[in-house]
Order: C-alpha cells, then sequence, then structure tokens
C-alpha cells in the first residue's frame, strides 16, 4: 500500500465502454480496482476460503527419465493442431494452430501451420540441393550443407496463408475457434543465408524482372516472385526458432519471403529461376487470384494486409463470473511493424488503446493486450490493428463492401471461400459467460 | 541485438559491395550447365518458352484422360470425385467464392504446366510430351475454347485464347 501512495498511482477508472482500463495497468504495477469492494467485485474475485494444503503424490516420489527430444505435458494433449486430411487421402493436408490456447508470440515448432499439397516429403539432406539459374550470370548449384558456411541473419516473421481467416466471407458468422478461423498463420525466428547473397554470386540478368522459386515435393510446386523482393528481404530459410526447419514448414530450406502470402515461401526449395515474366503457375493463376464483387479478379496479392484478433478471450473459452480479465491477441502486418492497436468492448461504439509487447518487429506477431473489468453484462470484444506504412484494418462493413460476401453461409469453416480477409473479428460474449463469433 | 546488427551490416556488404567483397564470399556454388538443369527445368511460361517437343489432340488426350485422370476428375471431366472442381465449367465468375476451373485461366500454358509437373497426382511427372499435348487439347476442347481437331504443340498451345483473360486486374503493380 505504501508503494502505491508513493507512486500516486491514479485509481483504474474504464476508459471505454464495458469496462475496458486503461493499458497502463499492465505496466508493472498491478491491477487495483478502483471502488472495487463497494461494487461488490473484490468479494467475486476472493470467493471461498482455498483448502489446506497437501503434498501430491508427485511430490514423493522420482519423477520420469528425462527424455532426449522433450514434448509438452500429457495434460496439454488437447494443444494441438487441427488437421483436414488425417488419413493422408490424395488432396492436399491443413493443419492449423491452436491461438485460442497459445501465449506470447513464438509459435512453437510442433503447433507452426502446415498446409501440404501432396504430403510431406521424407528429404534426405545429403541429397538435397538448391539450383539458381535462368536469367544469370553462372547458374549454380548449392549443397545443403554448403549453405552452413555463410552469413547468416535472424529474423522474426509471421507466415500466413493467403486463404487465412477466408472463412469469414461468409454472410453470417461461423461459430468456430480462432484456430478453426484464423489457425493458417504462425510466427517464428528464421535463420538462414539473404537470397540477395546467393543471387550476387550468380549475377543477375538485367532483363530479369521475375523468379520463381520450385520445391522438392511431388507437385513441384513452384510461385513467382518479383526480383525486386528477392534482393530486399528473401531468405533461404534451413532454421526455424533455433531447429531445423520441420518437414511441415519447408525442411531442409525454404523460401522466405516475409510478409508475403504464405504459398509463395516456397518449402522444400531446390530450384530457383530468374525469368522475364511470371510463370503463371497454377497457384497464382487461379488458386490465389481472388474474385471481387464487380467480377474482376486480382493477380499478384502478394502483401498479407494488417490483421488482429483477440485469442483471450474467444470462442471455445467460457467467462468464470464478473470480474478482472486480461484480453489479449495477435496483430500484425506484411508492410511492416504494428503501430497501434485499439480494443473495444462494446461492438465498436467506444475504443482503447491497447498495450503492445515489446519487442514490436516488421512482419512478425506483436501482442496484444487490453486490462478489463466485466461486469457481467452482454459484451462484444473487438481489436483493430494499424500498422507504420498507415494502412488500418479495415471494418467489416467497409471490408465487406469492397472485397464481398457470399450469399449463403458457409458451412465448411476449413474451405476457402475467397482468399485474403483482413477485416476484425467479433467475440460476443452473453450474461453466462459464454462466447460467440459475431458480425458486428 | 549488437551482434545481429554487425551480422546484418555484414551480409549487405556481401550483398551490395564491392567486386573485393564479392571475392570474399564463400564461393560454395558449383557451377552446372543449363543441359545437367534439364530434368527438372520443366515450366511453360506464357509465352510458350520452355514448352517440350510434341503434339496431341482432343481424341488422342480422350485415351489418356480415361485412363489416367477420371478416377479422380471424373468421365468427360465432370462429376469428379468428393473434393474435386470439375474440369469442365463454364468461365462464369459472378460470385466471390465461385468455383474455379480450367476456364479461370488467363493463359492455357498453365493447365499444361500443371499437368506436366503434378499430375497424374499418384505419379507425376511421367507423362510424355505427346500425351501432355493431347491432354491439354482435350481439356481445352471439352470446355469449348479450342475445336475438337485443333491440333496442340509449343507453338498452338501459348495462342489459345483463354475465355477469362481480359477480367484480370494487377493488385499493386508498384511491388513488381
Amino acid at each position: 500500500m505504501a508503494i502505491r501512495r508513493g507512486r500516486k498511482a491514479p485509481p483504474l477508472e474504464p476508459v471505454a465502454g464495458n469496462g475496458l482500463l486503461d493499458r497502463r495497468a499492465l505496466l508493472g504495477r498491478g491491477i487495483v480496482f478502483a471502488g472495487a469492494t463497494t461494487a461488490g467485485v473484490g468479494s467475486v474475485l476472493t470467493g471461498a476460503a482455498a483448502e489446506p494444503l497437501k503434498n501430491d503424490p508427485w511430490s514423493l516420489e522420482m519423477g520420469s527419465v528425462v527424455p532426449p527430444y522433450q514434448v509438452p505435458s500429457r495434460f496439454e494433449k488437447d494443444v494441438v493442431r487441427s488437421r483436414s486430411n488425417p488419413n493422408n487421402e490424395f488432396r492436399n493436408s491443413h493443419a492449423r494452430t491452436p491461438h485460442h490456447l497459445l501465449q506470447g508470440t513464438v509459435t512453437p515448432n510442433g503447433l507452426f501451420f502446415t498446409i501440404s499439397h501432396s504430403g510431406l516429403p521424407d528429404i534426405d539432406p545429403a541429397q538435397h540441393k538448391l539450383v539458381i539459374h535462368g536469367l544469370v550470370k553462372q547458374p549454380l548449384v548449392y549443397p545443403v550443407e554448403s549453405l552452413s558456411r555463410y552469413p547468416m541473419v535472424t529474423r522474426m516473421h509471421f507466415v500466413e496463408c493467403a486463404g487465412n481467416s477466408a472463412p469469414m466471407f461468409s454472410n453470417e458468422p461461423v461459430q468456430a475457434t480462432a484456430q478453426a478461423l484464423h489457425g493458417l498463420v504462425s510466427n517464428a525466428e528464421w535463420t538462414g543465408v539473404p537470397l540477395s547473397t546467393l543471387l550476387e554470386e550468380t549475377g543477375v540478368d538485367p532483363k530479369a524482372k521475375w523468379l520463381f522459386g520450385e520445391g522438392a515435393d511431388s507437385l513441384s510446386l513452384h510461385r513467382s516472385v518479383p526480383v525486386k523482393k528477392a534482393l530486399d528481404d528473401a531468405m533461404i530459410a534451413l532454421y526455424q526458432n533455433g531447429e531445423r526447419i520441420m518437414p511441415g514448414n519447408g525442411y531442409p530450406m525454404r523460401l522466405l519471403l516475409p510478409g508475403y502470402q504464405g504459398n509463395m515461401n516456397i518449402k522444400h526449395v531446390r530450384r530457383i529461376k530468374l525469368i522475364d515474366q511470371p510463370a503463371m503457375s497454377f497457384y497464382e493463376a487461379k488458386t490465389y487470384s481472388q474474385i471481387l464483387p464487380d467480377g474482376k479478379m486480382w493477380l499478384f496479392h502478394f502483401t498479407m494486409e494488417v490483421k488482429s484478433f483477440i485469442t483471450q478471450p474467444s470462442f471455445g473459452h467460457s467467462l468464470n463470473g464478473p470480474g478482472y480479465y486480461e484480453i489479449s491477441g495477435i496483430a500484425y502486418s506484411g508492410n511492416g511493424r504494428i503501430s497501434k492497436v485499439m480494443v473495444s468492448a462494446d461492438g465498436g461504439k467506444s475504443w482503447a488503446q491497447a498495450a503492445l509487447q515489446t519487442p514490436v518487429l516488421p512482419k512478425a506477431f506483436t501482442r496484444f493486450r487490453m486490462p478489463w473489468r466485466w461486469d457481467g453484462q452482454p459484451v462484444v470484444l473487438q481489436s483493430r490493428a494499424w500498422d507504420e506504412s498507415g494502412a488500418v484494418q479495415p471494418l467489416r462493413a467497409e471490408f465487406v463492401a469492397a472485397r464481398g460476401q457470399t450469399d449463403k453461409p458457409v458451412t465448411n469453416p476449413l474451405g476457402f471461400p475467397n482468399q485474403h480477409y483482413n477485416s476484425i473479428t467479433s467475440w460476443g460474449i452473453d450474461s453466462s459467460g459464454g462466447i460467440k463469433h459475431v458480425y458486428a | 541485438m549488437c551482434m545481429r546488427n554487425s551480422l546484418f551490416v555484414l551480409s549487405l556488404t556481401f550483398a551490395f559491395g564491392a567486386g573485393t567483397a564479392v571475392a570474399e564470399m564463400p564461393g560454395l556454388g558449383k557451377p552446372i550447365s543449363e543441359a545437367d538443369i534439364a530434368v527438372w527445368n520443366i515450366e511453360a511460361l506464357p509465352d510458350g518458352t520452355g514448352l517440350p517437343p510434341g503434339s496431341g489432340t482432343a481424341a488422342q488426350g480422350a485415351v489418356v484422360y480415361s485412363q489416367k485422370c477420371a478416377m479422380c476428375h471424373g468421365e468427360n471431366g465432370v462429376k469428379p470425385a468428393a473434393g474435386y472442381v470439375p474440369l469442365v465449367a463454364p468461365p462464369k465468375f459472378d460470385r466471390i467464392d465461385a468455383p474455379k476451373t480450367v476456364t479461370y485461366y488467363k493463359y492455357a500454358t498453365t493447365l499444361f504446366d500443371v499437368i506436366r509437373r503434378s499430375m497424374p497426382y499418384q505419379m507425376p511427372k511421367t507423362l510424355t510430351g505427346d500425351e501432355l499435348y493431347a491432354l491439354s487439347a482435350y481439356i481445352l476442347s471439352l470446355n469449348k475454347i479450342i475445336g475438337e481437331n485443333d491440333v496442340m504443340d509449343a507453338k498452338t498451345l501459348p495462342q489459345v485464347k483463354m475465355p477469362n483473360r481480359d477480367n484480370f486486374i494487377i493488385w499493386a503493380p508498384d511491388k513488381i
């Protein structure tokens, strides 16, 4: 108490509707509820007295053997990716990140999202090679091992499928978790060799305006990339969160194109060819070309635009009575750093600025947090992000006006009714603490 | 951060520095001739660059299709297996969630290229040049994009006028 008085901390009055509190409450001095006892909130928080403590069995015997490669506790068995093709039928496979069960900004490698179009290739790194050719002065081949001698860089970046969040093109809100709606984006620390370093060795013919990366998978999946991007911040990534890239994320190397649609970040990359025209590959000519409401179609919609969504609380959770909660979520932009996240608890009528977890890095997840005192009445929680380029996450009404929505409700949350969706997500909480996905 | 920044600067020096800096690079890439890349060098570009020798017609393609494609994509490109979009459909993209199929492509080379590199799904990269042109002719003919007797080869395929070709806009030309 003496410390609080010494700092002369202001009382925590709400800064926006339905109990949003000043984000400065999170800056290391704990939560002090102004008038909490008179409002009766304090008694709800303390509840019944705790039971007497005892020693549990694990405190009375030696534990199990320490494994060479550790995995999470068996009590965390439900914190896993949701899969679209568990029997490996002859089609693509999605595995989505459980954002509603995670915190922080780094996606653990075992939970990093995967889309594979023809299963996971079992690549022997001793045999894998990267060739760079086409409009270059000298075609060169790089075995995996040789790349480890090049100057490397380590950077934090998200990778997002261009169809992530696409179920939200539905004209009615799909009832699904943040995992099902937004689970095709993840964030990792990548280490590898700048592509510009290798292109300096091969030399680039000035006629080359594009290159494509091509994978060693059975489909030889390839995507065209402007040379401008390749010379900017592209990387041949070898490590993911400190260990070799996971098979589902491109082992033994992938083309990393920070901020660009995930499909372009060619996994298992074995060939880069410099060309004078876009290749118009299957995935750029069709799959990741977006149909617009006016009947036109976008080509080369590369940048993943600014987006945020609340992960705690969200669909799949329930609130256990009125009182204090932390609202928290993820924001990111393919344009650069997140500059601001606003949160609303009244469906967008009033907004308050969320605290951003530092460091705020470009083209990477930024965790935002907002202290909140729920009074037990129905609320609608939303987040909205801004990035350093000045781009703003669009409200749903303006987004739908520009990009359209379906005529009929989407029934399969795992399907892509269209492509890139970056409008806001709204979670409606009823007076019993139940959470639904709503449009507001 | 200091360490990371200095490494970053170092890599930039290598990438964009003077000729002396180039000489400092590891230089571990092994020279290879385009001839030795041939097995991997399979893309077909919109202007026809990269198309292999060979030719085929819809009638020849129908035979190959029936043997190697119909089990997934359906006889005559309709009624495919569950989860597949029909190969035959009108170029009607009047809803944002309209199914996209062959008629969506801006260039016919996209069709040839995806068959060449990815199909048949269970044994990709096994079709001959003649089979690839014949299958392309068959699927384009089923969609009434070319005539039943038109011959597809490295010259004719890039000249096919796809029905949806004028409906595309580039999202951000300044990024290219």
